[in-house]
């Protein structure tokens, strides 16, 4: 058997091996990995830096692949030299292997501009794992962040830094970010949508100097000025890592030059991915190294033949909820060239089409990059546009998702990381018994690199498997076609402001009564008062400000802060029970009083005489706030529970909230008012309060999760105040905190709230004052009512003596 | 006034908001009436699941939904339109706006009309109460 030697266990070499296995088991393979990792999946690693992957997330070989083939793998062995005469190998530990075939994949390394003083405690690059645990090692919230570099990398740094906490900045030696990939507009665009996430971006800066007395403090730019820095992450680039080509006597220019066979100037040695050059272009991509990982493993087989043609560059912004995708040339000036433009402000997107001869010649896409596989699949065949002229920007709409995915012909790629066809994916559905996505993944690799066609896959499952469950898109109902969040988008940036409007121009035009309260919900979230309040579209407990009973009568339950109470209240409570004759007056297991089998036309004649505000209790909105009497008589009490509960229940009273809301305070972890049970609970203990949210005693009981410790009331104050205007913001109508907190998971909400950048912390709390200000009591509806019959039952205009 | 085919006067369009219903008491019967834009159709304000007033439903389209546990019922027909609802019916009586008034007729608009269809005929704009285009019903003869 021949020995094989590969030098580099990334992505390309394990990948190229891979399909040389798949040729023939004719080496005995060795391994040379100078990461201590089996192979992972580095396309992923933003991901795992904004903890949205964890580190065993993204492998795609484990250790049992490699034994399974019986490859040799060495890891944490760098290769320092290469004899081409002698055919060995020496290891940084001392080790000489020798070899017949050398496969080089020693990929690519970070380019590091010429900053002075640059190697200081604080100062990262972001390349492989180790770096990314170091970079998580080091970030705290709050800390200053500065990326240098505003490419791929550099922004997905940038997001994956302020999750965790950090503010941060981006410093771009160019005019626009992602100068490779973007024009200056969809770059403009960019910015917005990162300045808009709460990340700075400095644009045209040079930096010269990293600050600091051997720890970082800041970063200086070319022409003097500078800003702060705890902690620089350098992405200003790659550079292919050709040490070892020149070491082995090989055609080196800025790559290790290769043929169409993925051949080297010797015979014997073969190199791939981002440590080549092919054609004069080095790929920084990860589909370019698949497909001459294919090619390069037919040719070291013996099987010689098919070429490596060059690939269509493409890149996709890894970053949720910024959507940038960008493909071919994409400069202004190509010859003979047509463009296409689309740009809408308001919603954030940017389409730009490159036409040359009638083809496609290049795509940018930025905010909605729905249409990247359409635009790529163009690239690819070149095929004549003329006939889809009309159709560039936006397609055809089809009925429903099959016929599109019927129209993808076998050999059209659907992963182009990995060079997946629909083809293969059909086969290995129907011949390896494959039906979901994670088997799907294993037999074809199809949708583990950048994940972004893993929708398309879920839908060739569902198509092909009668039994496949994808994850369904969630809309509210059908009057609608886009979910929740979407339409928050939607209502936000078209400034639309009536339940009607939103349903006219998005939905059905009718609406029903799932879809018009969750719509007169998230307007009032968003304009806070300031839109058309259409009480039609509400239930008939929001028209009227009571809950209806069986009967058709109404609950009374006036708010009672704390549930503290006095007698002039209580007897005037008393005196409302007597002369409205009501039929049952119940204390709530909310420490309120509850007045039921009053009449609709009695409700504002009610709310007069009690003199007192909403509780709120007909609603989706703030209940109360439970309390114990924490210090002032309890001898076990350490915080004063019933004062925080009160002004907790002061500050968020007469807002609407997704669902309702009931939050408790407590004075001692004895918890006598159930905090850890609540939506919202404050827990005192000695010198602090704990801040819990997501809790339920209802339907499901659910302990609720720490938010934030924090020493002083107002503190606690504000962090509960961060957290409901994030579950008012972010929470699908109709879903309480304990479904939304296990949604988003606690961790990423500590993030967005207490653990957010000061900048989003204060927008959070901006937006609740603002709701706050514009919020009034309803029951001051008895004195001003909407229209004249909102309470009374109409009388005929003439009398009938039917 | 026994005579069920009276036109009786109910209420001023403008006091029946766009998509809302209000409860009418007639004689010894209490009534639903909606004003869905165009035109304004009567229910009996009773949900025949568990007797819920239908009035203060939420309109959806020519369908209101009961408030008590969301029966979803026709108010051009009467009948249930979804689910448990289906089987069910609710009485139904016909309607005509004149002078920014909202008329009714206490016989049931649905046995009625199978009986004897009236032609239709179209009525002027009224103002203030969101109505743009209306048409009358049931024969002239009637009014």
């Amino acid at each position: 058997m021949e020995r094989l030697v590969v030098v580099g266990n990334g992505m390309a070499g394990v990948a190229c091996v891979e399909q040389i296995l798949r040729h023939s088991p004719k080496f005995d393979i060795t391994m040379f990995g100078d990461e201590t990792h089996v192979n992972y999946n580095r396309i992923l690693l933003s991901s795992v830096l904004a903890g949205e992957k964890s580190d065993d997330d993204i492998v795609l070989n484990g250790l049992n692949w490699y034994q399974k083939n019986n490859i040799d793998l060495r890891l944490g062995v760098r290769i320092v030299g290469v004899n081409a005469q002698a055919k060995t190998v020496t290891g940084d530990d001392g080790s000489v292997t020798s070899f017949d075939k050398l496969l080089l994949a020693t990929g690519s390394v970070p380019l590091i501009p010429s900053i002075e003083e640059v190697k200081k405690e604080g100062v990262f690059v972001f390349r492989n794992l180790d770096d990314t645990r170091a970079l998580l090692e080091r970030c705290r919230p709050g800390l200053k962040a500065v990326v240098i570099g505003g490419g791929l990398l550099g922004l997905e740094a940038a997001r994956g830094l302020q999750v965790q906490g950090c503010d941060v900045t981006v410093v771009h030696l160019m005019e626009w970010l992602m100068e490779r990939q973007l024009d200056v507009a969809g770059g403009g665009y960019l910015a917005a949508k990162m300045n808009q996430m709460g990340i700075t971006v400095l644009l045209g800066l040079s930096t010269t100097a990293i600050l600091g007395n051997g720890k970082v403090e800041g970063v200086q730019f070319k022409g003097g000025g500078s800003i702060p820095a705890d902690l620089v992450v350098i992405a200003a680039g790659i550079r292919p890592n050709v040490g070892l080509g020149h070491e082995a006597g090989l055609e080196v220019k800025r790559g290790i030059v290769v043929n169409d066979y993925m051949e080297t100037s010797n015979p014997d040695i073969f190199a791939v991915g981002e440590c080549v050059q092919h054609n004069g272009i080095c790929y920084g991509l990860v589909a370019p190294l698949m497909e001459q990982g294919k090619v390069l493993a037919a040719t070291i087989t013996g099987n010689k033949g098919p070429k490596y043609q060059g690939s269509v560059p493409a890149s996709k912004l890894k970053i949720m909820g910024v959507d940038v995708f960008s493909a071919g040339e994409i400069g202004d000036k190509l010859d003979g060239s047509e463009v296409i433009r689309y740009e809408d402000p308001a919603l954030g997107i940017y389409r730009k089409l490159t036409l040359k001869g009638g083809k496609l010649a290049g795509v940018i896409l930025v905010g909605d990059t729905a249409d990247s596989h359409r635009y790529m699949d163009w690239l690819r065949t070149q095929q004549d546009l003329a006939p889809l002229r009309r159709q560039l920007l936006f397609p055809a709409p089809t009925e429903d998702a099959g016929i599109d995915i019927a129209q993808i012909a076998d050999s059209e790629t659907v992963c182009g990381c990995m060079g997946v066809t629909k083809g293969t994916i059909i086969e290995a559905i129907h011949d390896k018994g494959v039906n979901t996505l994670a088997q799907l993944k294993e037999c074809t690799r199809a949708s583990t690199g950048c994940g972004s066609c893993s929708g398309l896959c879920q839908s060739l499952l569902k198509a092909v498997v009668p039994e496949f469950e994808e994850e369904v898109k969630k809309t509210i109902c059908k009057c609608i076609a886009f979910s929740e969040d979407q339409l928050r988008d939607i209502l936000r940036s078209q400034q639309l402001k009536s339940v009607q409007e939103v349903l006219e121009i998005y939905g059905n035009g009718i609406g029903c009564e799932i879809c018009k309260p969750a719509l007169s919900y998230m307007l009032d979230m968003l304009w806070c008062g300031d839109h058309d309040e259409d009480r039609s579209a509400r239930f008939i407990n929001d028209r009227v400000h009571a809950n209806i009973q069986k009967d058709g009568t109404f609950s009374v339950v006036p708010r009672i802060r704390g549930g503290v109470t006095s007698p002039d209240e209580l007897r005037r409570i008393a005196d409302v029970a007597d002369k409205y004759q009501v039929r049952m007056v119940k204390i709530t297991g909310s420490q309120r009083i509850d007045l039921l089998g009053v009449k609709k036309s009695d409700l504002p004649k009610v709310w007069a005489d009690l003199g007192m505000p909403s509780g709120q209790a007909y609603t989706k909105g703030v209940r109360m706030v439970k309390t114990c009497v924490g210090t002032d008589f309890c001898r076990f009490g350490v915080q004063d529970s019933t004062s925080a509960g009160i002004e907790l229940e002061r500050r968020f009273e007469n807002l609407f909230t997704p669902h309702k809301v009931k939050m408790g305070a407590v004075g001692c972890p004895r918890n006598c008012a159930e905090a850890t049970v609540k939506d919202i609970g404050l827990i005192g203990q000695e010198g602090s309060w704990q801040v819990v949210v997501g809790g339920a005693a209802g339907k499901k009981v659910r302990k609720a999760d720490l938010l934030v410790t924090v020493e002083t009331t107002e503190q606690a104050l504000e962090a509960a105040a961060l957290f409901f205007q994030y579950y008012r913001e972010g929470a699908n109508y109709l879903e309480r905190t304990y479904d939304f907190v296990e949604r988003v998971g606690i961790e990423r909400v500590r993030k967005e709230t207490v653990y957010a950048p000061d900048a989003s912390k204060q927008a959070l709390l901006e937006r609740l004052r603002k709701s706050k200000e514009h919020s009034v009591d309803a029951w001051l509806e008895r004195d001003t009512p909407r229209n004249p019959t909102q309470f009374v039952q109409i009388k005929p205009l003439e009398e009938v003596f039917a | 006034m026994s005579d069920t085919n009276t036109w009786i006067r109910i209420a001023y369009c403008r006091d029946i908001p766009l998509r809302e219903g209000r409860a009418v008491k007639v004689g010894h019967r209490e009534i639903a009436l909606f004003n869905l834009g165009e035109r304004f159709l009567a229910v009996d304000n009773k949900c025949p699941h568990r007797g819920g007033p239908l009035a203060d439903g939420i309109v959806s389209g020519t369908t209101v939904v009961c408030p008590l546990h969301a029966w979803k019922l026709s108010l051009e027909t009467g009948k249930g339109v979804s689910g448990p609802s289906e089987s069910s019916c609710v009485e139904t009586f016909r309607t005509r706006v004149e002078g920014g008034i909202v008329f009714l007729q206490l016989s049931d608009h649905r046995r009625e009309s199978e009986a004897r269809p009236g032609p239709e005929l179209p009525v002027l704009c009224v103002q203030n109460c969101g109505i743009s285009s209306m048409r009358l019903y049931p024969s002239a003869a009637d009014a």
